[in-house]
Protein backbone atom coordinates (compact mmCIF):
# COMPACT_ATOMS: atom_id res chain seq x y z
CA UNK A 1 0.00 0.00 0.00
CA UNK A 2 1.39 3.29 -0.86
CA UNK A 3 2.01 5.57 2.27
CA UNK A 4 -0.24 8.26 2.36
CA UNK A 5 0.62 11.88 1.11
CA UNK A 6 -1.81 14.36 2.21
CA UNK A 7 0.30 17.04 1.03
CA UNK A 8 0.04 16.72 -2.15
CA UNK A 9 -3.40 18.95 -2.50
CA UNK A 10 -1.76 22.33 -1.24
CA UNK A 11 -0.89 24.68 -4.32
CA UNK A 12 2.52 26.28 -5.41
CA UNK A 13 4.00 23.95 -2.48
CA UNK A 14 6.65 21.09 -2.53
CA UNK A 15 6.65 19.04 0.84
CA UNK A 16 10.02 17.79 1.31
CA UNK A 17 9.85 14.49 1.91
CA UNK A 18 11.94 11.05 1.67
CA UNK A 19 11.46 10.61 -2.26
CA UNK A 20 11.99 14.23 -3.24
CA UNK A 21 15.23 13.88 -0.45
CA UNK A 22 16.32 10.40 -2.51
CA UNK A 23 15.47 12.41 -5.81
CA UNK A 24 17.72 15.32 -4.55
CA UNK A 25 20.54 14.11 -2.57
CA UNK A 26 23.26 15.01 -4.79
CA UNK A 27 21.75 18.40 -5.73
CA UNK A 28 21.35 19.56 -1.93
CA UNK A 29 24.76 18.20 -1.01
CA UNK A 30 26.38 20.00 -3.92
CA UNK A 31 24.44 23.04 -2.02
CA UNK A 32 25.77 22.32 1.16
CA UNK A 33 29.55 22.33 -0.03
CA UNK A 34 28.40 26.00 -0.45
CA UNK A 35 29.03 26.24 3.08
CA UNK A 36 32.98 26.12 3.06
CA UNK A 37 34.52 29.61 1.38
CA UNK A 38 36.76 28.22 -0.86
CA UNK A 39 33.87 26.02 -2.32
CA UNK A 40 31.69 29.53 -3.31
CA UNK A 41 34.91 31.19 -4.78
CA UNK A 42 35.88 27.53 -7.32
CA UNK A 43 32.35 27.24 -7.74
CA UNK A 44 32.10 31.12 -8.61
CA UNK A 45 35.02 30.52 -10.76
CA UNK A 46 33.72 27.94 -13.35
CA UNK A 47 30.59 26.83 -11.97
CA UNK A 48 30.42 24.00 -15.26
CA UNK A 49 33.18 22.60 -13.69
CA UNK A 50 32.49 22.47 -10.09
CA UNK A 51 29.14 21.26 -10.65
CA UNK A 52 30.73 18.51 -12.91
CA UNK A 53 32.29 17.16 -9.77
CA UNK A 54 28.82 15.97 -8.66
CA UNK A 55 26.65 13.10 -9.42
CA UNK A 56 23.58 15.28 -10.59
CA UNK A 57 21.38 15.20 -12.98
CA UNK A 58 21.96 17.61 -16.43
CA UNK A 59 18.61 18.90 -15.52
CA UNK A 60 19.77 19.91 -11.87
CA UNK A 61 23.04 21.30 -13.02
CA UNK A 62 21.24 23.65 -15.78
CA UNK A 63 18.78 24.34 -12.87
CA UNK A 64 21.72 25.40 -10.70
CA UNK A 65 23.16 27.82 -13.57
CA UNK A 66 20.11 29.29 -14.30
CA UNK A 67 18.83 29.76 -10.95
CA UNK A 68 15.73 27.99 -11.20
CA UNK A 69 14.62 27.17 -7.74
CA UNK A 70 11.52 26.15 -8.78
CA UNK A 71 12.65 23.58 -11.26
CA UNK A 72 15.10 22.55 -8.88
CA UNK A 73 12.36 21.65 -6.01
CA UNK A 74 10.93 19.70 -8.52
CA UNK A 75 14.33 17.88 -8.99
CA UNK A 76 14.38 17.09 -5.42
CA UNK A 77 15.75 20.37 -4.00
CA UNK A 78 14.76 21.98 -0.51
CA UNK A 79 15.19 24.85 0.07
CA UNK A 80 17.18 25.72 2.78
CA UNK A 81 19.83 23.75 0.99
CA UNK A 82 19.20 25.40 -2.52
CA UNK A 83 19.28 29.50 -0.71
CA UNK A 84 22.90 28.44 -0.03
CA UNK A 85 23.45 29.11 -3.97
CA UNK A 86 21.76 32.59 -3.48
CA UNK A 87 23.54 33.11 -0.19
CA UNK A 88 26.82 32.87 -2.24
CA UNK A 89 25.62 35.14 -4.96
CA UNK A 90 25.06 37.63 -2.16
CA UNK A 91 21.41 37.67 -2.14
CA UNK A 92 18.82 37.89 1.08
CA UNK A 93 16.22 35.01 1.90
CA UNK A 94 14.01 38.28 0.57
CA UNK A 95 15.43 38.14 -2.60
CA UNK A 96 16.08 34.40 -3.02
CA UNK A 97 12.18 33.48 -2.17
CA UNK A 98 10.80 36.18 -4.01
CA UNK A 99 12.17 34.54 -7.29
CA UNK A 100 10.20 31.17 -6.99
CA UNK A 101 6.86 33.55 -6.90
CA UNK A 102 4.95 35.96 -9.25
CA UNK A 103 6.50 39.07 -7.56
CA UNK A 104 9.72 40.32 -8.32
CA UNK A 105 11.91 41.29 -4.97
CA UNK A 106 10.46 44.82 -4.33
CA UNK A 107 7.04 43.58 -5.09
CA UNK A 108 7.63 40.44 -2.53
CA UNK A 109 8.83 42.49 -0.13
CA UNK A 110 5.81 45.03 -0.74
CA UNK A 111 3.23 42.17 -0.23
CA UNK A 112 5.18 40.90 3.03
CA UNK A 113 4.80 44.77 4.14
CA UNK A 114 0.70 44.18 3.47
CA UNK A 115 0.49 40.94 5.52
CA UNK A 116 2.06 38.27 3.16
CA UNK A 117 -0.04 35.92 1.10
CA UNK A 118 -3.12 35.08 2.36
CA UNK A 119 -4.33 32.04 3.06
CA UNK A 120 -7.56 32.34 1.25
CA UNK A 121 -7.40 31.01 -2.19
CA UNK A 122 -4.56 29.34 -1.52
CA UNK A 123 -5.34 26.37 0.14
CA UNK A 124 -6.05 23.51 -2.05
CA UNK A 125 -4.78 22.33 -5.71
CA UNK A 126 -8.64 23.11 -7.24
CA UNK A 127 -8.37 26.76 -5.94
CA UNK A 128 -5.47 27.48 -8.35
CA UNK A 129 -6.86 25.37 -11.16
CA UNK A 130 -7.30 28.58 -13.08
CA UNK A 131 -3.83 29.52 -12.55
CA UNK A 132 -1.93 28.53 -15.88
CA UNK B 1 17.80 21.92 45.83
CA UNK B 2 17.83 20.04 42.23
CA UNK B 3 17.55 21.82 39.09
CA UNK B 4 14.04 22.70 37.97
CA UNK B 5 12.32 24.26 35.34
CA UNK B 6 11.28 27.66 35.77
CA UNK B 7 10.20 29.65 32.68
CA UNK B 8 9.71 28.52 29.15
CA UNK B 9 10.51 31.47 26.11
CA UNK B 10 9.13 31.01 22.53
CA UNK B 11 10.11 32.77 19.76
CA UNK B 12 11.09 33.10 16.12
CA UNK B 13 14.47 32.82 14.60
CA UNK B 14 14.66 34.74 11.35
CA UNK B 15 18.05 35.02 10.28
CA UNK B 16 17.39 38.27 8.93
CA UNK B 17 16.64 39.37 12.67
CA UNK B 18 19.98 38.16 13.43
CA UNK B 19 21.29 40.01 10.30
CA UNK B 20 19.42 43.22 11.16
CA UNK B 21 21.46 42.75 14.69
CA UNK B 22 24.94 42.09 13.18
CA UNK B 23 24.67 45.38 10.70
CA UNK B 24 23.54 47.58 13.30
CA UNK B 25 20.02 48.23 11.25
CA UNK B 26 17.78 47.72 14.40
CA UNK B 27 16.96 51.28 14.36
CA UNK B 28 15.23 51.38 10.80
CA UNK B 29 12.06 51.63 10.47
CA UNK B 30 11.51 48.43 8.58
CA UNK B 31 12.95 46.68 12.15
CA UNK B 32 12.35 49.33 14.46
CA UNK B 33 8.87 48.36 16.29
CA UNK B 34 10.08 45.10 16.06
CA UNK B 35 12.98 45.36 17.90
CA UNK B 36 11.21 47.47 20.34
CA UNK B 37 8.90 44.66 20.84
CA UNK B 38 11.79 42.78 22.16
CA UNK B 39 12.93 45.04 25.15
CA UNK B 40 9.72 43.64 27.58
CA UNK B 41 11.47 39.91 27.23
CA UNK B 42 15.09 41.52 27.62
CA UNK B 43 14.24 43.20 30.62
CA UNK B 44 12.06 40.02 31.70
CA UNK B 45 14.77 37.91 31.22
CA UNK B 46 17.54 39.98 32.82
CA UNK B 47 15.37 39.89 36.41
CA UNK B 48 15.51 36.25 35.69
CA UNK B 49 18.36 35.00 34.45
CA UNK B 50 18.77 31.40 33.80
CA UNK B 51 21.25 29.25 34.92
CA UNK B 52 21.10 27.10 31.56
CA UNK B 53 18.89 27.13 28.52
CA UNK B 54 17.75 24.08 26.93
CA UNK B 55 17.03 25.51 23.64
CA UNK B 56 15.07 23.30 21.04
CA UNK B 57 15.51 24.33 17.47
CA UNK B 58 15.29 22.94 14.16
CA UNK B 59 19.21 23.26 11.90
CA UNK B 60 18.97 24.07 8.33
CA UNK B 61 20.95 22.13 6.57
CA UNK B 62 23.78 23.29 8.82
CA UNK B 63 25.22 21.07 10.85
CA UNK B 64 23.39 17.77 9.24
CA UNK B 65 23.26 17.62 5.71
CA UNK B 66 21.38 14.85 3.80
CA UNK B 67 23.77 12.43 4.93
CA UNK B 68 22.17 11.99 8.26
CA UNK B 69 18.92 13.11 9.02
CA UNK B 70 18.26 12.56 13.42
CA UNK B 71 14.22 13.37 14.20
CA UNK B 72 15.94 14.34 17.87
CA UNK B 73 20.00 15.61 18.15
CA UNK B 74 20.75 16.51 21.45
CA UNK B 75 24.34 18.76 21.85
CA UNK B 76 26.31 17.24 24.58
CA UNK B 77 29.49 19.06 23.80
CA UNK B 78 31.10 22.02 25.78
CA UNK B 79 31.06 24.40 22.95
CA UNK B 80 29.60 24.82 19.34
CA UNK B 81 30.64 27.68 16.69
CA UNK B 82 28.36 29.79 14.44
CA UNK B 83 27.65 28.18 11.43
CA UNK B 84 28.99 29.81 7.78
CA UNK B 85 25.37 29.57 6.35
CA UNK B 86 26.61 30.56 3.23
CA UNK B 87 27.13 34.33 3.77
CA UNK B 88 30.29 33.82 6.24
CA UNK B 89 29.21 32.95 10.32
CA UNK B 90 27.31 35.31 12.15
CA UNK B 91 29.42 37.58 14.30
CA UNK B 92 28.04 36.27 17.23
CA UNK B 93 30.06 34.89 20.49
CA UNK B 94 30.53 30.64 20.31
CA UNK B 95 27.79 29.21 22.28
CA UNK B 96 28.99 27.44 25.92
CA UNK B 97 27.26 24.34 26.63
CA UNK B 98 26.58 22.44 29.68
CA UNK B 99 27.70 18.80 29.12
CA UNK B 100 26.90 17.83 32.57
CA UNK B 101 23.19 18.02 31.93
CA UNK B 102 23.40 17.36 28.98
CA UNK B 103 24.46 13.76 29.45
CA UNK B 104 22.10 13.46 32.24
CA UNK B 105 19.29 14.75 29.73
CA UNK B 106 20.74 12.11 27.17
CA UNK B 107 20.53 9.21 29.90
CA UNK B 108 17.58 9.99 31.31
CA UNK B 109 15.38 10.89 28.22
CA UNK B 110 16.52 7.80 26.28
CA UNK B 111 15.26 5.72 28.63
CA UNK B 112 11.87 7.00 28.72
CA UNK B 113 12.13 5.85 24.73
CA UNK B 114 12.91 8.92 23.27
CA UNK B 115 15.80 7.92 20.69
CA UNK B 116 17.64 10.44 21.00
CA UNK B 117 20.88 11.00 18.91
CA UNK B 118 23.44 12.71 20.87
CA UNK B 119 25.94 14.71 19.11
CA UNK B 120 29.13 15.35 20.03
CA UNK B 121 30.27 18.19 17.58
CA UNK B 122 28.07 20.25 15.70
CA UNK B 123 28.12 24.47 14.51
CA UNK B 124 24.88 25.87 15.24
CA UNK B 125 22.77 27.88 13.05
CA UNK B 126 20.79 30.63 12.96
CA UNK B 127 17.88 28.86 14.60
CA UNK B 128 19.97 28.74 17.65
CA UNK B 129 21.99 31.85 17.83
CA UNK B 130 18.78 34.50 16.77
CA UNK B 131 16.92 33.37 19.59
CA UNK B 132 20.04 34.36 21.83
CA UNK B 133 20.33 37.21 19.76
CA UNK B 134 16.57 38.59 20.59
CA UNK B 135 16.91 37.50 24.01
CA UNK B 136 20.56 38.92 24.98
CA UNK B 137 21.11 41.20 22.58
CA UNK B 138 25.07 41.95 21.59
CA UNK B 139 27.14 40.64 24.81
CA UNK B 140 30.91 39.74 24.55
CA UNK B 141 29.78 35.97 25.42
CA UNK B 142 26.38 34.92 25.91
CA UNK B 143 25.55 34.81 29.80
CA UNK B 144 24.27 31.05 30.19
CA UNK B 145 25.44 27.74 28.87
CA UNK B 146 23.12 26.52 25.93
CA UNK B 147 22.23 22.53 25.68
CA UNK B 148 21.27 22.65 21.74
CA UNK B 149 17.88 20.20 21.26
CA UNK B 150 17.50 20.28 17.18
CA UNK B 151 14.39 19.05 15.53
CA UNK B 152 14.10 17.66 12.06
CA UNK B 153 11.58 19.82 10.77
CA UNK B 154 12.88 19.64 7.20
CA UNK B 155 13.13 16.37 5.74
CA UNK B 156 9.28 15.04 6.20
CA UNK B 157 8.29 12.71 8.04
CA UNK B 158 9.05 15.36 11.20
CA UNK B 159 7.75 14.35 14.70
CA UNK B 160 4.27 15.28 15.07
CA UNK B 161 3.09 17.84 17.85
CA UNK B 162 1.95 14.88 20.35
CA UNK B 163 5.72 13.28 20.24
CA UNK B 164 7.23 16.60 20.79
CA UNK B 165 5.11 17.38 23.61
CA UNK B 166 5.62 14.25 25.13
CA UNK B 167 9.51 14.75 24.62
CA UNK B 168 9.15 18.06 26.72
CA UNK B 169 7.38 16.25 29.48
CA UNK B 170 10.45 14.28 29.76
CA UNK B 171 12.82 16.95 29.58
CA UNK B 172 11.21 17.85 32.76
CA UNK B 173 11.13 14.39 34.39
CA UNK B 174 15.01 14.39 33.21
CA UNK B 175 15.72 18.35 34.69
CA UNK B 176 14.06 17.62 38.02
CA UNK B 177 16.69 14.49 38.83
CA UNK B 178 19.74 16.29 37.99
CA UNK B 179 21.19 17.06 41.51
CA UNK B 180 22.82 20.46 40.90
CA UNK B 181 20.83 23.70 42.17
CA UNK B 182 19.80 25.18 38.52
CA UNK B 183 17.40 27.42 37.42
CA UNK B 184 16.50 25.87 33.64
CA UNK B 185 14.63 27.65 30.96
CA UNK B 186 13.54 25.61 28.05
CA UNK B 187 12.96 27.57 24.73
CA UNK B 188 11.24 26.18 21.50
CA UNK B 189 11.78 28.17 18.19
CA UNK B 190 10.84 28.41 14.46
CA UNK B 191 7.72 29.98 12.89
CA UNK B 192 5.39 31.72 12.65
CA UNK B 193 3.48 31.11 9.27
CA UNK B 194 5.99 31.56 6.75
CA UNK B 195 6.61 29.41 3.40
CA UNK B 196 10.22 30.71 1.84
CA UNK B 197 9.55 27.78 -1.37
CA UNK B 198 7.45 27.70 -4.46
CA UNK B 199 4.75 29.91 -5.97
CA UNK B 200 2.92 30.10 -3.13
CA UNK B 201 5.78 31.14 -0.90
CA UNK B 202 5.25 34.85 1.53
CA UNK B 203 2.24 32.66 2.69
CA UNK B 204 1.48 34.44 5.95
CA UNK B 205 -1.88 33.54 8.34
CA UNK B 206 -2.30 35.55 11.40
CA UNK B 207 -5.85 33.71 12.64
CA UNK B 208 -4.24 30.97 12.57
CA UNK B 209 -0.71 32.16 14.54
CA UNK B 210 -2.91 34.31 17.02
CA UNK B 211 -4.93 30.76 17.79
CA UNK B 212 -1.74 28.86 18.00
CA UNK B 213 -0.86 31.38 20.97
CA UNK B 214 -3.91 31.45 22.59
CA UNK B 215 -4.07 27.19 22.10
CA UNK B 216 -0.39 26.87 23.10
CA UNK B 217 -1.18 28.64 26.49
CA UNK B 218 -4.02 26.97 27.43
CA UNK B 219 -4.53 24.10 25.62
CA UNK B 220 -1.35 22.32 25.10
CA UNK B 221 -2.56 18.81 24.75
CA UNK B 222 -5.34 19.85 22.05
CA UNK B 223 -2.82 21.43 20.04
CA UNK B 224 -0.56 18.52 20.44
CA UNK B 225 -3.26 16.89 17.79
CA UNK B 226 -3.08 19.24 14.96
CA UNK B 227 -1.98 17.03 11.81
CA UNK B 228 1.26 18.13 10.13
CA UNK B 229 -0.43 18.95 7.31
CA UNK B 230 -3.20 21.30 8.79
CA UNK B 231 0.45 23.45 9.54
CA UNK B 232 1.45 23.01 6.04
CA UNK B 233 -1.84 24.39 4.17
CA UNK B 234 -2.57 27.21 7.02
CA UNK B 235 1.00 28.20 8.19
CA UNK B 236 2.92 27.28 5.15
CA UNK B 237 5.66 24.62 4.56
CA UNK B 238 7.93 25.90 6.96
CA UNK B 239 5.31 27.01 9.46
CA UNK B 240 5.62 23.20 10.56
CA UNK B 241 8.43 24.74 12.91
CA UNK B 242 5.62 25.50 15.27
CA UNK B 243 5.58 21.42 16.55
CA UNK B 244 9.09 22.55 18.38
CA UNK B 245 7.07 25.11 20.52
CA UNK B 246 5.58 22.17 21.76
CA UNK B 247 8.48 20.38 23.43
CA UNK B 248 8.78 23.33 25.41
CA UNK B 249 5.23 23.86 26.22
CA UNK B 250 5.35 20.13 27.44
CA UNK B 251 8.35 21.07 30.05
CA UNK B 252 5.82 23.52 32.10
CA UNK B 253 4.39 21.97 35.28
CA UNK B 254 0.85 21.83 34.58
CA UNK B 255 1.17 19.12 32.18
CA UNK B 256 3.00 17.40 35.34
CA UNK B 257 0.16 18.09 37.65
CA UNK B 258 1.25 21.70 38.73
CA UNK B 259 -0.53 25.31 38.34
CA UNK B 260 -0.93 26.83 35.16
CA UNK B 261 1.90 28.98 33.81
CA UNK B 262 1.62 32.99 34.07
CA UNK B 263 1.81 34.72 30.48
CA UNK B 264 4.47 37.70 31.00
CA UNK B 265 4.76 38.81 27.73
CA UNK B 266 3.37 38.15 24.05
CA UNK B 267 4.92 39.80 20.55
CA UNK B 268 3.47 39.39 17.11
CA UNK B 269 4.41 41.00 14.09
CA UNK B 270 4.21 40.65 10.45
CA UNK B 271 6.76 40.72 8.90
CA UNK B 272 10.17 40.15 9.61
CA UNK B 273 11.26 39.42 5.80
CA UNK B 274 9.18 36.29 4.77
CA UNK B 275 7.69 35.50 8.39
CA UNK B 276 5.52 36.05 10.84
CA UNK B 277 7.11 36.90 14.19
CA UNK B 278 5.71 35.28 17.62
CA UNK B 279 7.32 35.99 21.54
CA UNK B 280 6.02 34.01 24.20
CA UNK B 281 7.21 33.60 27.81
CA UNK B 282 5.55 31.73 30.42
CA UNK B 283 6.64 31.67 33.84
CA UNK B 284 6.45 28.58 36.75
CA UNK B 285 6.51 29.71 40.17
CA UNK B 286 5.94 33.43 38.89
CA UNK B 287 6.11 35.64 42.76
Amino acid sequence: MALDKPYLDIPGTTVFDTDQAAAGYALNQFCRSLMDADNRERFHADERAYLDEWPMSEDQKLGVIARDLNGLITLGGNIYFLAKIGASDGQSYLQIVSSMTENDAAGHAEMMLNGGRSPDGNRYLHEWKDRT
Amino acid sequence: MSARITAAVFTSHVPAIGVAMDLGKTEEPYWQPLFAGYEAGRTWIQDNPPDAVILVYNDHGNAFGLDMVPTFALGMSPSYEPADEGWGPRPVPSVQGHPALSAHIAHSVIQQDFDLTLVNEMPVDHGLTVPLSIMFGQPEQWPCPVVPLAVNVVQYPVPSGRRCLELGKAIRRAVESFDDDLNVQIWGTGGMSHQLQGPRAGLINSAFDNAFLDRIVTDPEGQAGIDHVEYVREAGSEGIELVMWLVARGAMADLAGGPPPQEVHRLYHVPASNTAVGQLILQDDAT
